[in-house]
């Protein structure tokens, strides 16, 4: 029995994966039920998910079995109602004060922390002695970092016209960023590429049998 | 000139097939292409050969199904090196699925590793709910954070979790991650808040982003990118999968784009020095 729910899984994946390939021949019903199924399975499994793995181990088990030491969970489950009001157009304002409150406390968490990361380390990173190094490779490196880091912040201050000498450097702010974009790009094709690659695996492997899993 | 004006409107369809057949062949037929282990993947590889036998790590499945096949063979790979060396895996998920994804590559890799004991060299504390904040109430007091594991059961009864209070005893971080919350935030808490080594894996869409951590203050450590550094993972720890089967036919495909990139160009610059000269 479990061999043979197995198959009907691998068949119905492979029904669902060529409906999906589909779409890149044109448009058809197929792609569309595959769509339309995608969406209500996910949506389902969500909702149920979030019940039984978020709120009741995260606040209907704490409430139920220890009130005193957990009552504070009313206060987000009250915020979370409130999010629900959405749904009722005539009170649907009252879901603001909880975004508020989410709103804020984000804010606030990560203010501290992306200042920390994403703007003191990442500057005290760039500022290196390029000539301390006696690897030839590791200071033509370390100048091309601090070389693309400036040009790369001038070309993003607008507050001075783009021309003569600082618009040279901005310039090569540019060309910098367009190897980034290039070096994105190709890492995205390759991230597509081994999405294909799973898929087939699945196609060739599990179902035809023809390359081992 | 008509044979460039062509250049420029290739049917796509035309480009998927060829796409299609150059990823299926080179999984049926191996080519075996060299591949180079980059020193961001062979960073993580040392930070975990360094570690003692013995010692606790954390490991965080910050993914789905979707970016299974460019991080599930990161994972496998990494559980492979950790009880091959005897280092103790805490598992747990800031992603639902995750949990899942980690079950799965225990299975797998516990097959070939009998004497693996889960509570004692591994344990899955499931999914929890609230990314950065999480992280940040784990450092803090990880036993409230976790009381149970994924199956419900007290953290107390199980001798891997012995004495863990917070980080400190942990020999390091790794995330495995496709996106928010993932390896940023472990950077930002594990690493940036609480000293912690951070290393990670991401998919390849990620890694431009991420890659900025790994720098002079090591941030990250290191940093597997996509399915290859999953492959040169599998090298360095001489267990070819997946990923380095996969590898193949992710060449093969790249080379098929850079054509079809050169042909599209080489038709429009044909098409516009013609324009050019009519004009």
């Amino acid at each position: 029995m479990e061999i043979l729910m197995h198959r009907i899984g691998i068949w119905i994946g492979v029904f669902l994966t060529f409906a999906i390939f589909s779409f890149l021949y044109k448009d058809n019903p197929f792609y569309k039920i595959a769509e339309q199924i995608f969406i209500g399975i996910s949506a389902g499994y969500w909702f149920i998910y979030t019940i039984y793995n978020i709120l009741i181990p995260n606040l209907f088990v704490p409430v139920t079995t220890d009130f005193a030491h957990n009552f504070i969970l009313l206060i987000p489950a009250f915020l979370g109602i409130l999010m629900l009001c959405r749904l009722i157009p005539s009170i649907d304002w009252v879901s603001r004060y909880a975004l508020a409150v989410v709103v804020g406390t984000t804010a606030g968490l990560f203010f501290k922390r992306y200042l920390q990361s994403d703007v003191l380390n990442q500057l005290t990173a760039t500022m290196l002695n390029p000539f301390a190094s006696s690897n030839a490779a590791q200071i033509i490196g370390e100048l091309i970092l601090i070389i693309g880091t400036i040009t790369g912040i001038v070309y993003f201050f607008f507050s001075k016209k783009h021309e003569g000498a600082f618009g040279t450097t901005a310039r090569v702010g540019i060309y910098f960023l367009m190897v980034s974009f290039g070096a994105a790009f190709g890492y995205t094709v390759m991230a597509r590429i081994s999405l294909l690659i799973g898929r087939l695996n699945f196609l060739l492997g599990d179902w035809l049998g023809i390359i081992k899993p | 000139m008509k044979i460039f004006e062509r250049f420029l409107h290739i049917d796509r369809r035309i480009i998927f097939v060829l796409i299609f057949i150059g990823v299926a062949l080179p999984l049926i037929w191996t080519l075996g292409f060299n591949l180079e282990v980059t020193e961001n993947v062979e960073s993580v590889y040392n930070l975990m050969e360094e570690l003692e036998p013995g010692t606790r790590i954390l490991i965080s499945f910050d993914y789905g199904p979707s970016t299974k096949p460019e991080i599930q063979p990161m994972a496998i790979a990494l559980m492979e090196q950790a009880f091959t060396n005897r280092i103790r895996i805490i598992a747990i998920a800031l992603w639902p699925m995750g949990v899942q994804m980690c079950n799965e590559a225990f299975e797998k890799v516990s097959a070939e590793y009998p004497n693996i004991e889960y509570g004692i060299d591994f344990i899955n504390l499931g999914y929890k709910v609230g990314g950065m904040v999480t992280i940040n109430h784990m450092a803090k007091d990880f036993r409230s954070t976790f009381p149970t594991d994924g199956g419900g059961n007290p953290i107390d009864e199980f001798p891997i979790m012995k004495g863990i209070k917070n980080f400190d005893k942990l020999g390091c971080v790794i995330s495995l991650s496709a996106g928010d919350p993932g390896l940023k935030q472990w950077v930002m808490i594990a690493h940036d808040t609480f000293g912690k080594p951070v290393g990670g894996g991401t998919t390849a869409v990620q890694a431009p982003i991420m890659l900025a951590y790994v720098n002079e203050q090591q941030q990250l450590i290191g940093l597997l990118g996509g399915l290859k550094g999953a492959a040169e993972y599998e090298l360095l720890i001489n267990k070819p999968g997946f990923a380095t089967k996969g590898m193949d036919a992710q060449s093969v495909a790249h080379l098929i784009i850079i054509i079809f990139i050169l042909i599209g160009n080489i038709g429009y610059f044909a098409t516009r020095k013609k324009d050019t000269m009519k004009s």
